[in-house]
């Protein structure tokens, strides 16, 4: 589904990533942790090709989306993309926020959109809030609605860029409980995340990125049975002491 | 000797019997109005399209929309002025500059002033369009695009909808600036307010009177402007966000 070949990235003379592999197997979940400024995002960014890289290709069910011709917008289009600060559009309702794509890029009508906006809306639990505007609601119940807004495009597979990280403790559960639905249905995912619970609950293969590499791709009980290099040894320790 | 003061004088007929002295006032009024009015008009539709483009991920674009903006911004208004109304007309093609010699006298200040002050906002404007592009969030374009919108439709549907919403205050203070700027083009020799207010000194020696009328009409203009914008700020304010309930 997703096969990144040799990608690697630089602003100026500051490499961000270096020769990045791996892929992602149609229906796999796949967890991307490491420290900050290892480079996850942009890794995960390059993927729907909202950061351009400068070696390498990226197959997104078979498109490049390294190669100039390819239409980005149309690729962009099926791959759902979760950001860690929401990102809805604060000036539209709920439920505008979930037709407008569909209507703009995916040429449905407007009833068509609404009731599939409101399907979805109604899997994250919150019918009963279309008509409110981003701004009246929690951060978990936006972080959810924003799911919802991804999965109504009808998507082959979703990234999500630490979700859960800019949300107060008790809300980090209803938004990783969505998720946890959304990969035993099937989806395909790859999920930047330090939420190590859901990886072990979750995931079926774990990467660890350091410096801008890959330094470890495995599944995920390797991983945490046995982490081979010291870096990764060293978040674990870190990141599951608390 | 004690000041006269005389608030009759704007019932006199004036020295030319075309009115009274209050009529002078009120057809001042009403260029000052109507010139700010169409360049301000001009002035958001161009620095709209400016500020925009000086956003652009296109080295070419947002390039001629800062040279843009930094030529409208920096030479003098006056100077503008005299370009738009004394050079130009000798640079058009001849037909267009024949066309804007066959107008009549006020009509062509008019243009000018028009214009000029309408370019010269449109930078002013066009700055602060694009300051408040850049204040959103970095994530809402990504957001959009991520969706599958093209850019054009990220920034038709995302990004300018906010973005002219938090220009709204700053903009203000800009339309106030037009109505004061245009007092400039009395030295076209149009005759709007400030103009106005400098013949009917000349002609009544009843300079305070004239003076406070002046100045009254433009803090008049001042209060409508703010009252009006505030009313703007509330019907496009977004429920749950910044001053929004
Ligand atoms: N536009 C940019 N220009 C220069 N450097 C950048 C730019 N964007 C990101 N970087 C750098 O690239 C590196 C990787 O950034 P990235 O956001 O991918 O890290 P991350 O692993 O997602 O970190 P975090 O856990 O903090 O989100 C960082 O060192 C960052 O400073
Ligand atoms: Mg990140």
């Amino acid at each position: 589904m997703i096969t990144i070949d040799k990608v690697s990235k630089h602003y100026g003379n500051f490499q961000v990533l270096t020769d990045c592999s791996t892929h992602v197997n149609k229906g796999e979940v796949v967890v991307v942790c490491g420290p900050s400024g290892s480079g996850k995002s942009t890794l995960i960014k390059c993927v729907n090709g909202l950061e351009p890289f400068q070696q390498g290709d990226i197959h997104v069910n078979g498109t490049s989306v390294g190669a100039p011709k390819t239409n980005l917008s149309k690729l962009r289009a099926h791959v759902g993309m979760v950001f860690q600060h929401f990102e809805l559009f604060p000036h539209m309702t709920i439920r505008d926020n979930l037709s407008l794509a569909q209507i703009k890029v995916l040429k449905r009508d407007k009833d068509e959109a609404a009731e599939k906006g409101l399907y979805f809306l109604d899997r994250v639990g919150l019918k009963a809030h279309a008509h409110k505007f981003p701004g009246q609601l929690s951060g978990g119940q936006q972080q959810r609605v924003a799911i919802a807004r991804a999965l109504a495009m009808d998507p082959i597979c979703m990234l999500f860029d630490e979700p859960t990280s800019a949300l107060d403790p008790e809300m980090i559960n209803e938004v990783l409980d969505v998720m946890t639905e959304l990969a035993q249905e099937g989806m395909t995912m790859m999920c930047v995340t330090h939420e190590m619970g859901f990886a072990k609950r979750v995931a079926h293969r774990v990467i660890f990125m350091d410096h801008g590499k890959i330094v470890e791709d495995d599944s995920k009980e390797a991983f945490f049975a046995n982490p081979r290099s010291e870096r990764a040894q060293q978040f674990l320790a870190k990141i599951l002491q608390h | 000797m004690e000041y006269q003061w005389n608030w009759g004088v704007f019932l006199l007929p004036s020295a030319v019997n075309d009115g009274t002295y209050l009529d002078w006032m009120i057809a001042g009024l009403q260029t000052t109005l109507l010139l700010s009015l169409s360049a301000w008009v001009i002035a958001l539709l161009l620095g709209a399209v400016v500020g925009v483009l000086r956003t652009v991920p296109h080295r070419g674009l947002s390039g001629v929309a800062t040279a843009y903006v930094e030529m409208f911004r920096n030479i003098p208004l006056l100077v503008q002025l005299f370009f738009w109304y004394f050079v130009l007309p000798e640079l058009l093609p001849a037909a267009a500059g024949d066309a804007f010699k066959a107008l009549n006298p006020i009509a062509q200040q008019f243009v000018a002033a028009m214009v000029c002050l309408g370019f010269f906002t449109s930078a002013r404007v066009a700055e602060q369009v694009r300051s408040g592009i850049n204040a959103l969030p970095r994530g809402q374009k990504n957001a959009g695009l991520a969706l599958g919108l093209t850019l054009p439709q990220t920034y038709r549907h995302v990004m300018l909808p906010m973005a002219f919403r938090l220009v709204v205050p700053p903009l203000t203070s800009e339309f106030l600036n037009v109505f004061k700027n245009s007092a400039v083009c009395s030295t076209i020799g149009l005759l709007e307010l400030a103009a106005q207010g400098r013949q009917l000194v000349d002609y009544t020696a009843q300079p305070y009177e004239s003076f406070v009328a002046v100045t009254v009409a433009y803090l008049m203009i001042n209060v409508v402007v703010m009252l009006l914008m505030r009313k703007v700020e509330v019907l496009v304010r977004v429920p749950g966000y910044l001053g929004g309930k």
